[in-house]
């Protein structure tokens, strides 16, 4: 047998009141793949994927890490395995710095065990550490920034990738991080999604930009009213099929 | 900081007595209240939250601390502050357990429930009158002098500089801050919301009831109308202060300079012989400017934002 896939979701359904958003979900992410999810607007792309990171639970179907099945209860059980998810409404603090930002939840801090919640913060570290994650991925943000709610949003995009990235073990998720982003700087966040596999993470990457999942991604599958139907290596070849799996399933 | 510097300009050029030892040390005795009050007003405006309950905790706590120094086991000073600080904890626990666990939404109306609820307690459990008489450490930290400088204002740096330094250098500090700049991304971080929440409405209660021990102490009583209105100075100090009333946003120093804005200003209306009652119109006014402005300037980094994120892909396309 090969080995266990990273994670797999196992005919995932999922639903919002009446709105079934997920009619059994099948898809399985290889271990150092880049996997591209495709999908019209409302496919269910982010309902799987929040499913996936434990931010909505399933009405029915598992998810397996590894090959083991893991109910998560919150979206700490994902990270906890090592799934780190860049959400589409980007979830950055506009108020805090990008070193806040990059350690928000997960401050290093002296006396913990003596002060609890009130352990000191371990200020210049985590800066050193922020400066070094954000160079590796050639992430480039202004020298004295002291928010992040004023700068770009490839700079934004870029704290987020590389947040996810540095405390990712196992798996990146990204939904639609090009989105809202020009031309040179999707060139950035793609060249940071590309290293990913180098260093041992896995991706999931949701867009709509096939020339980008042309790009980056080792394959592709397509999502159609809550269920995967069709996948396909992406390439100028199989663009127009890509293409008529999204519109028409 | 340069607003007070002007003020404290103008106030001398305007009365003789403002710049005098004796009118400086009433100045900071009276405003170290309003600052103790904004330090805890602070914390919880910082997470996006208002306690418009702090002056009738005020009140409340004088009662219960003059009450509790009658008896035996009240006796000592300390167990009298303990007391006041404790009623203060108590009602600001109420105020967060029932905001945060009864999925209120907002803090508005249960802390306008809770000032109608310590100030009619207060009322009832003293019969309406004042109960005269607090310990002498009480009576020194609210009226006494360390060399010329007010034992309040020391008293006054002592809690600001405990909670500057809780909010600049712990982690339950960053997650307050990370709470009331995206409450929805703080839980996704898995940062403990509603528990972060609630403690910030137990400092406010504890700052009040600490606001009381200086109230107390100068009067040498406890009184039921005690810190009446004076909710309306703490949030007026904090939002001059710099805090946004949007949330995520404010330093505890600021909110301690905003206080003394609003002393400076209510103890100028008092020397130029100005009627009490329009200083609470003035107060009023300044609370009403400084929110306003505070919208402006975050709808004007909006929309900086905005702008600087046309620009990037703009700069990219062509
Ligand atoms: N929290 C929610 N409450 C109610 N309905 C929801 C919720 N989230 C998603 N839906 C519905 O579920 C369906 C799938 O939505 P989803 O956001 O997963 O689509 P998507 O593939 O990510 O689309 P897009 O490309 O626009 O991001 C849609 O019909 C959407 O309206
Ligand atoms: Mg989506």
């Amino acid at each position: 047998m090969s080995a266990p896939f990273v994670l797999e979701a196992r005919g995932v359904v999922k639903y919002f009141g009446a709105v079934c958003a997920l009619d059994g979900a099948q898809l399985q992410l290889a271990d150092g793949e880049i996997l591209a999810l495709l999908g019209d607007n409302g496919a269910g792309k982010s309902t799987l994927i929040k499913c996936l990171t434990g931010v909505h639970r399933p009405d029915a179907g598992e998810i397996r890490v590894d090959g083991a099945r893991l109910t998560m209860k919150s979206a700490a059980d994902a990270r906890a395995a090592g799934i780190e998810t860049v959400y589409q409404d980007l979830a950055l603090f506009d108020n805090l710095s990008p070193t806040q930002n990059f350690f928000a939840g997960r401050e290093q801090v002296s006396g913990a065990r003596l002060l609890g919640r009130l352990a000191v913060l371990r200020k210049r570290s985590m800066h050193a550490e922020t400066l070094v994650a954000l160079d590796r991925l050639g992430v480039r943000i202004p020298q004295d920034a002291a928010t992040v709610g004023l700068m770009s949003g490839g700079q934004r995009q870029g704290i987020a990738v590389a947040r996810a990235a540095a405390f990712a073990g196992r798996v990146v998720i990204l939904d639609e991080p090009t989105a809202a982003l020009g031309l040179r700087e999707s060139r950035a966040v793609l060249d940071i999604v590309k290293r990913l596999p180098e260093q041992g993470i896995s991706v999931i990457l949701i867009s709509h930009n096939l020339d980008h999942v042309t790009e980056v991604a080792d394959r592709a599958v397509v999502m159609r009213r809550g269920r995967v139907v069709g996948e396909a290596v992406p390439s100028d070849e199989t663009h127009e099929q890509l293409v008529g799996l999204i519109v028409n399933g | 900081m340069a607003i007070l510097i002007v003020l404290f300009a103008v106030m001398t050029l305007l009365s003789s007595v403002f710049f005098t030892e004796r009118n400086l040390q009433n100045l900071v005795m009276q405003t170290s209240v309003i600052a103790v009050l904004a330090v805890g007003q602070l914390l919880v405006i910082v997470t996006r939250g208002i306690d418009i309950s702090v002056g009738s905790i005020l009140g409340l706590s004088t009662i219960t601390g003059g009450l509790a120094f009658g008896t035996a086991w009240g006796g000592s000073a300390v167990a009298t502050i303990l007391i006041m600080a404790g009623t203060g904890l108590a009602v600001g626990a109420v105020n967060g357990i029932a905001y945060v666990y009864g999925r209120m939404p907002n803090p508005l109306i249960i802390t306008l429930a809770t000032l109608g609820i310590a100030r009619g307690l207060a009322l009832i459990i003293s019969g309406g009158d004042s109960v005269v008489g607090m310990p002498g450490l009480v009576v020194d930290l609210g009226s006494g002098l360390v060399g010329p400088v007010p034992w309040a204002g020391v008293f006054l740096l002592v809690v600001a500089g405990a909670a500057s330094f809780l909010t600049r250098q712990t982690q339950w500090g960053a997650w307050i801050y990370a709470v009331g700049g995206n409450p929805e991304a703080a839980a996704r971080v898995g940062m403990p919301v509603r528990r972060v929440l609630v403690s910030v409405y137990c400092l406010s209660g504890v700052c009040a009831g600490l606001a009381a021990v200086l109230v107390a102490g100068r009067t040498d009583s406890g009184f039921p109308q005690a810190g009446q209105l004076s909710e309306l100075d703490a949030i007026a100090a904090v939002i001059i202060g710099g805090a946004s009333i949007l949330g995520g946003r404010g330093t505890v120093s600021g909110a301690v300079v905003g206080a003394f804005i609003i002393g400076t200003i209510r103890n100028g209306l008092n020397l130029l012989d100005v009627d009490p009652n329009w200083q609470l119109v003035t107060v009023g006014v300044v609370v009403a400017l400084a929110v306003e402005l505070d919208v402006i300037r975050a709808a004007l980094e909006r929309r900086f934002q905005a702008v600087q994120a046309g620009r990037g892909s703009a700069g990219a396309s062509a």
